[in-house]
């Protein structure tokens, strides 16, 4: 008797329960895809609007500015002394030129770059081993940006300090590309693939 | 574990087995090793370190003496390093217990590593350890004014509640391979891969290399007569050797008890 009348009451009030739950279901999706993300990260502009797609065509190769040091390590990011060579006057007029002239190279100051894929602490990263005798391509680890017009917004992790493009885009964590993300599973995912040594210590410090 | 076994993309396996060979005739416990390890690896100090028991230096010089009264006293000195123990197949006795993997072989490079931030400070390694060779971190690390600066970007810092211990300074490593990939390399020359204390050693007491390479000096010096490990009844299989004459000596060194059998 008493069973019959709880299923009764169950049954009757589900169309409320469903509705709420999905009311409570989308705002906490729009909250965690979309509010989320935006408190998480802050976005920062670089210094200057650095278009790849120009300079690649002018010098040719990634390894004009970015190059191996005779000790084999990277450079990474240039320093100012590489603009110089070719900005040490204007070449034309363009706003983001004359920025890089009057804020940096007259006064002399290295550009306070912020860098994408700068990894943690605790992460040690060879370019001679994946780009010397791994022969893998910029891109397959860093995309595209040799081809953009535009530097892309900065994103900072608020909490961590690191990059958005270490984790990734998507918020859910997907990958389409190989440069999606640059976490510590997308380097093993690639060692495993060819049989790359695993220990910490190869990609530890 | 098996896979390091396998051959890799180019062929190679079981590369190097890196380890030690100190002569402790030669050593005057002058402490110069221990003072370029702290600078070398970053290793936090405190204000005061009157209680060794809780302060940290992966290079520590033991005293030992043969217990007897002036003129027959004989002192010497121990520089200990982490032993970087192989086990059987590199069953080491800190990376059997470690729970977090933060810890483990390199069959690489035979070197014993320690993941700071993998670690989350259960001990278990150090009780494990039969050489005191790792060290806790009861404090975040707080360095004198400026000195921040001076820290090396190659060993990255340790927080409050993790282990540390000796790499065989594995980030000269990690340079010396970078700088041999550049040049078309694979293999890495005996002097392009030094450790900090063999390189600060005025009496040139530490000498490191390939332990498997006919080449490299410590593969002769291993070899000796005089040459003995710590503990080695325990089966740790460790890396680093000693050597010394004196008979005394080898047997603090093996540390057997009173009524033990050496050897």
């Amino acid at each position: 008797m008493s069973a019959q009348h709880e299923k009764k009451e169950s049954a009757a009030s589900s169309p409320i329960v469903i509705v709420f739950f999905i009311i409570g279901l989308a705002v906490s999706l729009f909250v965690g895809w979309s509010i989320f993300p935006k408190l998480l990260y802050s976005q920062k502009k670089q210094p200057i609007d650095f278009s790849h797609s120009i300079h690649l065509d002018a010098v040719g190769d990634c390894e004009s500015c970015h190059f191996f040091r005779e000790d084999g390590s990277f450079s990474g990011i240039p320093e100012l002394s590489n603009c110089v060579e070719c900005h040490e006057e204007a070449q034309g007029e363009d706003p983001e030129e004359i920025k890089l002239i009057e804020n940096y190279i007259e006064p002399n100051k290295e550009i306070p770059w912020l860098v994408y894929s700068r990894q943690p602490d605790c992460v040690f990263f060879s370019h001679a081993a994946h780009v010397k005798m791994g022969e893998l391509e910029c891109k397959t680890c860093h995309g595209m940006i040799g081809e953009s017009d535009h530097v892309e917004i900065y994103e900072e992790n608020r909490i961590t300090g690191y990059s958005r493009n270490i984790w990734g885009k998507s918020i859910g964590g997907f990958k389409s590309n190989t440069w999606d993300r640059m976490k510590m599973d997308d380097c093993a995912e690639c060692h495993e693939e060819h049989g790359t040594n695993q220990a910490c210590f190869v990609c530890h410090k | 574990m098996k896979e390091e076994h396998k051959e890799g993309a180019h062929g190679h396996k079981e590369k190097y087995k890196y380890g030690m060979v100190i002569d402790l005739d030669k050593c005057t416990g002058c402490g110069a090793c221990m003072v370029a390890c702290m600078t070398e690896n970053n290793v936090p100090f405190r204000k005061d370190e009157s209680n060794k028991l809780v302060s940290t230096a992966w290079m520590r010089v033991f005293k030992a003496t043969n217990g007897k009264s002036y003129p027959d006293i004989d002192v010497c000195y121990f520089p200990r390093p982490c032993m970087h123990c192989e086990g059987e197949h590199g069953h080491a006795p800190c990376v059997s217990v470690c729970p977090a993997t933060a810890t483990d072989y390199n069959y690489e490079t035979g070197i014993v590593s320690q993941i700071y931030t993998r670690c989350f400070g259960c001990r278990y390694c150090m009780a494990a350890c039969p050489y005191h060779a790792r060290y806790f971190n009861w404090w975040d690390p707080v360095w004198p004014d400026k000195m921040e600066k001076a820290l090396s970007p190659d060993v990255s810092p340790r927080m409050r509640g993790v282990v540390e211990k000796c790499s065989f300074c594995f980030h000269r490593f990690q340079r010396a391979r970078d700088h041999a990939y550049a040049e078309g390399r694979r293999e890495i020359r005996e002097d392009e891969y030094q450790t900090a204390c063999t390189q600060a050693c005025p009496a040139d007491a530490i000498i490191f290399g390939d332990l498997n390479n006919p080449e490299h000096k410590v593969y002769k010096l291993k070899k000796s007569p005089y040459a003995f490990r710590l503990l080695e009844r325990l089966g740790t299989n460790p890396k680093v050797y000693y050597l010394s004459t004196r008979s005394w000596v080898r047997r603090a060194g093996d540390n057997y008890l009173a009524g033990e059998r050496s050897k």
